[in-house]
């Protein structure tokens, strides 16, 4: 009788990456199709408006591009540290201090000239950032406290942090009362690029992941940094400094959260209000495991989610399917490209049995 | 083991066949119906139907099945989506900023004739998108921002709220009621405001205690407040989430409880006195019509009460007994023809310094900025 059997794979799997994602997203589709089928929509107009909802229109692209801003950010972040192995879960937190300073720059000198006050604000959101992340760096080197936790419970402490500014000190007055800052001056708004809708923080993007790359690829810390990855013990036996490289990766895992924030803020609200968090430091985390924590993947993969994001809109508009639908089919997607990598160190083999 | 990986493939085989099965049959089943939706993208290719159709959009900051907010403006749009000529649709989950600058900019771009925002964060980008497409119509709610083709619009909930703040009033035996309040905002506070003088017109002695979660939707945290309010000696509760947690909390302690938004007894059946809830329906289907036949207004500041309809109170629970019921409805039936004495003075604060003085109706400016507690409320408003 013949039998399935999971036999491990003597080396990885070569070009298996690209099998395993369109496998994945081919098994995807299939049970969002099945799902839409169950609902008594028909299958074939969801595809048709999900692509004119994503590929099929220049205005789709163009959001999501948008959209991708602050998650390619965040996830760029997060993997800096990923790659040392230092586990920051608070992209999120430092998304909400990059976006506090940038405010707190923007409401404080809205005189100066856009491109002293503009430098100023991603400045400020940098450095707030990175010391927000420096926090959990320095109890985990001190004191041995696991920075999963820490991150994690920083990121409520930073968004208490901005509804205390919003609701409190930095109001508007002549917001009725409501949550958020006065609206930003013209001066402090990162503009679109031309005469399309995207802004200037895609081409912060391109400037970080290009620097990312080049870190890795060029520096000697750069090296170093993947080594200490290995753990605090090889890093001191290979003659690494194991405390200045956690600090290192967490300050800059931080400041890029944080310059995401400053992005949002300025370009996407143009003032501070609490509908900012929306997650996006959460999604990072995510987002930089697809990849792999390799920038043009995390490049792709927040475009792509952003696109899926903006595709499912125009499914609920077109079809009313609700919300939940396009959750479950990013699910759906990140659970099996994730499951998917089994088959990189495993293959399945017919055998004969008796 | 092997049998096991067997089966997967099986199944997996009938996922795709049936898949593929699926997405032969369905369009051949009804065609017509949606096949001209998409075709708003592509302008020019159909010809145009006999009658242009109206097309209103809706835009929710929550998901429309929780009981709650979204649900309660969700009754409006399938009261509008009925109406003959008109072609409604949704998008719901929509954050407030820049995911709701792209929907509502979307619906714009499909050539929607008229959009209501529904929540207080939508009003920004709102603006931006009524100051880019002239020719569409914005009805935002619970903002304060106009333009030409943008207007605002609200219920006087907090009229619904005195009403509930009385049966509060005259049922608590501790006179010590609990407010599960969701955000210090105006609205809320101002809804505080009005139950708080609700209760005590009718029990001077009672006192109302704020706790703030602020959460929208938290059915935990929700619930961990409520109890917070039980454990301090309040025996009826009220709230202003969209979750039915303080209900339930308050039907398992023992203590009466009011809902918020819709109708929320089927969740404390025993417990429920009532709630204060919005009823959009009249409101939308009056809009659309004024859109339809040309004299909708823009730079609008429309703020409707119990006269109108938007607001009421849900049907009183087994528990209510009768005089309770015609003390209500006597105030009741005075919000209903339109006289509206519930912000006039004397009322003072927290503090005890005289707010609104004696004989004066606040300005809707004051109430739709209101930021300080009535007295006889203990909590603060951060």
């Amino acid at each position: 009788m013949a039998a399935l059997r999971v036999i491990k794979r003597d080396e990885p799997w070569k070009g298996g990456a690209l099998v395993i994602v369109l496998g994945a997203l081919a098994f995807s589709l299939a049970a969002a199709i099945l799902m839409l089928a169950a609902q008594g929509k028909s299958p074939l107009l969801g595809a048709q408006v999900l692509w004119q909802g994503t590929f099929g229109h220049l205005f789709a692209l163009e959001d999501a591009l948008r959209k991708a801003v602050p998650i390619f950010l965040c996830s760029l972040g997060v993997a800096v540290a990923f790659r040392m192995q230092v586990w920051n879960i608070g992209a999120e937190g430092q998304f909400a201090l990059g976006a506090i300073a940038a405010t707190w720059a923007a409401l404080t000198f809205p005189g100066l000239p856009k491109i002293l006050l503009l430098s100023f604000m991603f400045l400020a959101a940098l450095a707030a950032g990175g010391f927000w992340a420096f926090i959990p760096a320095w109890l985990k080197l001190r004191f041995k406290v696991n920075e999963i936790i820490t991150t994690l419970m920083l990121n409520y402490i930073a968004i208490l942090l901005l509804d205390y500014l919003v609701f409190g000190v930095w109001k508007d007055p002549s917001s009725f009362g409501f949550p958020m800052t006065p609206e930003f001056g013209p001066n402090a708004i990162l503009g679109p690029i031309g005469g399309t809708r995207l802004h200037w923080g895609l081409a912060v993007c391109a400037v970080a992941g290009v620097g990312f790359w080049a870190f890795f690829r060029f520096t000697i810390l750069g090296y170093e940094l993947k080594a200490g990855g290995e753990g605090a013990r090889v890093a001191r036996y290979a003659g690494l400094r194991y405390g200045f490289l956690v600090a290192f990766v967490m300050i800059a895992s931080g400041a890029l959260a944080g310059l995401a924030g400053c992005v949002e803020t300025s370009a996407s609200l143009g003032r501070l209000q609490p509908s900012i968090m929306t997650g996006y430091g959460y999604t990072a985390i995510v987002v930089a495991w697809l990849a792999r924590l390799e920038p043009l993947p995390i490049a792709l993969a927040s475009f792509l989610l952003a696109l899926l994001r903006v595709g499912v809109e125009n499914l609920q508009l077109e079809m009313q399917i609700p919300a939940a639908y396009g959750s479950i089919m990013e699910g759906l997607i990140l659970l099996t490209v994730l499951a998917g990598q089994f088959f990189q160190t495993y293959r399945l083999e017919w055998r004969r049995g008796e | 083991m092997q049998r096991m990986c067997r089966m997967l493939a099986l199944c997996l085989a009938a996922v795709f066949i049936f898949g593929l099965a699926a997405c032969d049959q369905k369009p051949e089943q009804k065609p017509a119906a949606q096949s001209a939706q998409p075709a708003a993208e592509t302008k020019a290719a159909p010809a145009p139907a006999a009658e242009k159709k109206l097309k209103i959009g809706f835009v929710y900051v929550s998901p429309v099945g929780d009981a709650g907010y979204s649900y309660a403006h969700h009754m409006g749009y399938k009261a509008v989506a009925a109406l003959p000529g008109v072609e409604a649709s949704y998008v719901e989950s929509v954050a407030e900023g820049a995911d709701s600058e792209r929907v509502i900019t979307n619906m714009a771009r499909k050539d929607f004739d008229l959009i209501f925002s529904t929540s207080f964060g939508f009003m920004d980008p709102s603006l931006k998108v009524a100051k880019e497409f002239p020719n569409v119509k914005i009805m935002h709610c619970s903002g304060f921002k106009t333009a030409p083709n943008m207007s605002n619009y609200f219920g006087r909930m907090y009229q619904a709220r005195y009403l509930t703040g009385m049966i509060a009033g005259l049922m608590t035996k501790k006179n010590i009621i609990g407010y599960v309040a969701a955000f210090p905002i105006p609205e809320v506070i101002r809804g505080i405001n009005a139950f708080t003088l609700g209760a005590r017109s009718v029990n001077p002695q009672a006192q109302v205690r704020v706790v703030w979660t602020k959460t929208w939707y938290d059915p935990a945290l929700e619930k961990d407040a409520a109890v917070s309010l039980l454990d301090v000696g309040a025996d009826v509760l009220t709230q202003h989430q969209d979750s039915p947690a303080p209900q339930e909390a308050a039907q398992q302690r023992g203590a009466y409880c009011i809902g918020y938004n819709s109708d929320m007894s089927s969740f404390a059946p025993k417990a429920n006195l009532t709630s204060a809830v919005w009823n959009w329906a009249p409101f939308y289907v009056k809009t659309v019509e004024e859109v339809r036949n040309g004299v909708w207004k823009g730079g609008q500041a429309i703020w409707e009460g119990m006269d109108k309809g938007v607001v009421d109170i849900a049907p009183y629970g087994a528990a209510v007994p009768e005089d309770v019921k015609a003390k209500v409805e006597a105030k009741r039936a005075e919000l209903k023809a339109g006289k509206d004495e519930i912000f006039v003075g004397p009322i003072k604060d927290q503090s005890g310094k005289e707010r609104i003085a004696a004989g004066q109706k606040a300005p809707d400016a004051d109430l739709l900025g209101m930021t300080w507690f009535v007295e006889g409320i203990v909590g603060t408003t951060e």
